[in-house]
């Protein structure tokens, strides 16, 4: 069920640039009457070790784009982003910052 | 009889365990905070009852928004030892959009589309050093993107 992710990590000035689409319809309560579905829960982890969870709402918008900042970083980290949805879905996406 | 409702018992508690073991690896959804029809019960059930104005919270965002369906938000605090920031649209059906925890590794900024019913502020809360800040920015809607 789950759709495609993209991502895209790049180096910045000190910190590397993390970018984040997941394809979810992300349905709240009002255009569903009261079924919603949406992502829940997601994770950044940077070559294996989490750094950012995050939990969010049917208010975020349909296929949900986030950006994130990591500290530092070089050529080749391994950065995984991961969802879970409130009906249990999941799925995750790898790259290697450029 | 006994024996085998222990046995039922710990079969189930068995199958539960497996079912839930894909899960393990996310955090548990704040779900009193999510249902919060106000940002102050919100605030509570996020442990962040109060929270001091800063200005070292920088909310970037559009002061006007045509399409309610996607608002991007931009939030960075610039408070030293930020591990947390949550997004609350204060007039949304339920206030608190996202909440965001940051360990060591990662710099306290994220940006997100959101969706806003009507005009409304934003408020960001900050957590540093177990201490709570707050910094809110108003945007207008134009068309509102809840009911879709």
């Amino acid at each position: 069920m789950a759709g495609p992710m993209k991502m895209r990590a790049t180096l910045g000035s000190g910190y590397t640039d993390l970018r984040v689409l997941m394809t979810h319809p992300m349905a709240t309560e009002q255009q569903t009457k009261g079924q919603p579905h949406f992502i829940q829960n997601l994770t950044v982890k940077v070559n294996g070790k989490t750094v950012i969870e995050g939990e969010i709402s049917q208010a975020v918008s349909r296929n949900p784009v986030f950006s994130f900042r990591l500290k530092g970083g070089a050529k080749g980290d391994k950065i995984e982003v991961s969802w879970l949805d409130n009906k249990g879905d999941t799925n995750r996406t790898e790259t290697a910052v450029a | 009889m006994i024996h085998r409702r222990r046995l039922l018992q710990g079969a189930g508690a068995l199958l539960l365990a497996g079912l839930l073991k894909p899960l393990a690896a996310f955090a548990a959804w704040n779900k009193a905070a999510f249902s919060s029809k106000t940002s102050a019960d919100a605030m509570k059930s996020l442990g962040t009852p109060s929270a001091e104005a800063s200005g070292g919270i920088v909310i970037e965002a559009p002061q006007i928004a045509e399409n309610g369906a996607v608002v991007p938000i931009e939030v960075m605090s610039k408070i030293p030892g930020t591990t947390s920031l949550a997004v609350l649209v204060e007039k949304n059906p339920y206030p608190l959009v996202a909440k965001f925890d940051f360990s060591e590794g990662a710099l306290p900024f994220v940006k997100i589309n959101a969706k806003m019913g009507e005009t409304s502020d934003v408020r960001v809360i900050a957590t540093a050093g177990g201490k709570h800040y707050q910094a809110t920015k108003e945007i207008k809607v134009t068309i509102g993107g809840c009911g879709g």
